[in-house]
């Protein structure tokens, strides 16, 4: 579990920095998609081990887009809400099942509203720092629901992809 | 003080969450104190060895634009060369190489990465401090400018595109000299916009907007782009101008990064100008 999710972590940064940092969505949407990393971490994983991973995760982003503290500032924050939107969504579906969070284990519902919550915290963080400015509101706004809607897009297509019956 | 030792270790995650936040914001804050969210780290040989080795594969797919510009440009070049003209009357041609003294130089680069979808845009070349690059140089391509030099590492120097919040390039229309300043509003990073034009010029649609050369960065009439539309916002004493880029930002693949020796001497004066 420990090795699956360092080789995630590693991944995910080269794919966002070399792959995604090169794409251009008209000027809208900047799909953060290494949070994924963050949206897939195991139930059980310790709350310290969660908010160190992710710091570094977005600090690693950071280093090569020139935007020093803007991602690691938000993928903080993500991994921070992440028990309270666990939480949130707990009454109707049972995590003991599963290990970690997955669109085939917890339906496809689950998944969509965890992601998305998340993914809208975070981007909402990111982008708003990035502007820092109240001046093109309702640009940002558009922004940032766009980017969220892309890297959702993202997350699901991954799930689909590399979707493997966990061996027990 | 156990008291309180227990405190925080029982909340350690909410504390711990803080912390991060506020190394974070600290970062965020430090890092865009002058001219954009500047970081050496960014520059460093770490970072721009894995942009420059694994970032390879994408350049391929923009090779055939970047060898067209480039072919254009050596067509450009062979027509200025001196073998290109026919010596008509050998009175009039005189060549004294005192009377030139070189002002620019030009170093070619490769744009290892490049981004086009943030507000703050930035590109990074694979020249740095050893090839003479250094803060302040202005960064051009074959059809339009880029941006300027804001960090050197070793290997490797950070750019600040026209597309970022920070930029500001003198800019003038090439049909009248007058003088505006090109920035980015954020929205398409196709096009910019030109400010301070003077409500009496004549404005035309298609003109060209070139470089002036006041800022003693870019060498004066490197083509920016072209008067897409202007308007007057209400009360304005000046032309807000829609320029079209002629360089697609997205496809930027080999720039020239261009060195003014008089840059030293000319910013020397201006301070004595800020002095009295």
């Amino acid at each position: 579990m420990y090795l699956k999710n360092s080789i995630r972590f590693v991944a995910l940064i080269l794919f966002q920095v070399l792959v995604l940092n090169s794409l251009n969505f008209g000027g809208y949407a900047y799909p953060a998609f290494y949070i994924y990393f963050i949206l897939l971490l195991p139930f059980e994983t310790a709350g310290w081990v969660m908010l160190l991973s992710s710091f570094f995760l977005g600090l690693s982003i950071d280093f090569f887009t020139n935007s020093l503290g803007m991602n690691a500032a938000a993928s903080v924050f993500m991994a921070f809400s992440r028990s309270g939107v666990l939480n949130l969504l707990r009454s109707k579906r049972e995590y003991e099942l599963v290990a970690a969070p997955g669109i085939m284990d917890l339906g496809i519902k689950w998944f969509l509203t965890y992601a998305f919550m998340l993914i809208l915290l975070h981007h909402t963080i990111l982008l708003s720092l990035e502007v820092f400015s109240f001046a093109g509101f309702f640009q940002t706004i558009l922004r940032i629901f766009l980017s969220s809607v892309a890297t959702l897009v993202l997350a699901v297509v991954a799930q689909v992809l590399f979707y493997k019956p966990e061996k027990t | 003080m156990r008291n309180v030792l227990t405190f925080i270790w029982k909340n350690h995650f909410f504390f711990l969450f803080v912390l991060l936040e506020i190394i974070s914001l600290v970062l965020v804050v430090k890092s865009n104190s002058y001219q954009g969210s500047v970081i050496i780290n960014s520059t460093s040989d770490f970072t721009g060895g894995i942009l420059q080795t694994l970032g390879s594969f994408g350049s391929v797919f923009k090779l055939r634009d970047s060898n067209t510009a480039l072919a254009e440009e050596n067509a450009r070049f062979h027509n200025r060369d001196r073998n290109s003209y026919i010596i008509t009357d050998t009175n009039t041609f005189y060549v004294n190489d005192t009377l030139y003294e070189q002002e620019f130089i030009y170093v070619s680069a490769k744009v290892i990465s490049n981004s086009t979808n943030r507000r703050n845009n930035y590109l990074k070349l694979n020249k740095g401090r050893r090839h003479g690059i250094t803060k302040d140089m202005a960064v051009v391509a074959p059809n339009g400018v880029v941006g300027q030099v804001i960090e050197v590492s070793d290997h490797f120097s950070s750019v600040m595109s026209v597309i970022n919040k920070h930029s500001r390039v003198s800019a003038k229309l090439k049909a009248s000299n007058q003088v505006g300043t090109l920035i980015w509003n954020g929205n398409n990073y196709r096009r910019g916009t030109l400010v301070d034009i003077p409500l009496h010029v004549q404005m035309r649609l298609g003109d060209s907007i070139i470089t002036s050369g006041y800022s003693h960065i870019f060498p004066e009439g490197h083509l920016i782009g072209v008067v897409e539309d202007y308007r007057i916002e209400k009360g304005a004493n000046f032309y807000t101008v829609d320029v079209a880029f002629t360089i697609d930002y997205n496809k930027v693949l080999y720039v020239n990064v261009i060195k003014s020796l008089h840059q030293k001497e000319l910013q020397q004066l201006e301070t004595y100008e800020n002095q009295n």
